[in-house]
């Protein structure tokens, strides 16, 4: 089996991220999809009855939104440098602003340092306006 | 607010707490333990929520959903009221990665409440609890508005 970060490796050359459902189940599970924009990674979830965490609300569930925050901080970090392995969340501090109505969400991440072991990345995830985010995150990833 | 709070009391210490919740119903999360402010649950092994395919180790995201719905079960278990809350804040440590195809547990306890916050820490397991895989701390809101929908037609 191709290691996962080849198979990033490989979309992120082609430009086509069509592929991730395939290569990572999680990412199926949540219905996650990423597109490159403007050199960025935009992290989609999309809506689906089972992201739900309320349902009186209704609201997504915050798990499913730190989820996606993680995936997005992840999948910045695999754009932006050449990995040898997958990066690994050391610690991931998500706020909750917002919550999380019953549609697609998207998130996307900037990386504040990126060193010769450690990434420290910020993510932020949003659902009709980009400047008004549900929730954001910090996260620490070991590389290699 | 009309909820009868022993039937409150006895929905929450069940299955059925979870079950109302869609995502964890989705993940296949079981009620292991209930007491006072503590709360033990189990996410079971399955294929669709792995993360890395390379080594089948369930996905860091799946692990947080957990550890974020446990540590606010445990809110509800030291409450025992059915007012709504939102999770403000969540951070979690991963300190190594799940074996595969083994279930993951997650306790959580509620150590402190306030008029408007709570306060949460809570760790996700496999064999022991003394070694765990992921630490969290969480801080929860008393919304003020809405229950639970675990609550209604109670």
């Amino acid at each position: 089996m191709t290691a996962f970060h080849e198979t990033f490796g490989r979309m992120k050359q082609a430009n086509d991220f069509s592929g991730l459902q395939q290569a990572v189940p999680y990412a199926k599970f949540l219905g996650i999809s990423a597109a490159i924009e403007e050199g960025r990674v935009i992290t989609s979830m999309a809506y689906a009855d089972t992201l739900i965490g309320n349902t009186t609300l209704p609201a997504l569930h915050g798990g499913t939104i730190a989820a996606l925050l993680e995936l997005a901080a992840l999948f910045q970090i695999a754009y932006e440098i050449e990995t040898e392995a997958m990066p690994k969340t050391i610690t991931i501090t998500i706020d909750y602003m917002r919550s999380g109505a019953a549609r697609d969400t998207y998130a996307r991440a900037w990386a504040t340092r990126i060193g010769r072991r450690v990434a420290n990345v910020r993510a932020e995830a949003w659902q009709d306006d980009p400047s008004k985010p549900i929730a954001a995150a910090n996260a620490n990833f070991l590389l290699a | 607010m009309s909820v009868d709070p022993e039937k409150f009391q006895r929905m929450i210490q069940s299955q059925k707490f979870l079950d109302g919740i869609p995502h964890m119903g989705a993940l296949g999360v079981q009620l292991v333990n209930f007491e006072v402010g503590k709360v033990t649950v189990r996410l079971p092994y399955r294929p669709e929520i792995v993360g890395n395919p390379d080594t089948g180790v369930i996905a860091g995201g799946a692990i947080s959903a957990l550890l974020d719905n446990v540590c606010g079960s445990s809110v509800v278990a030291r409450v025992a009221r059915p007012n709504a809350f939102a999770t403000l804040d969540l951070r979690i440590d991963y300190m190594k990665p799940a074996v595969p195809e083994r279930d993951v547990f997650a306790f959580a306890e509620c150590y402190k409440v306030t008029r408007l916050i709570a306060f949460v820490r809570g760790y996700a397991y496999q064999d022991s609890s003394d070694e765990p895989i992921a630490n969290a701390t969480a801080t929860f809101m008393f919304t003020g508005k809405g229950m639970l929908a675990q609550a209604k037609g109670l």
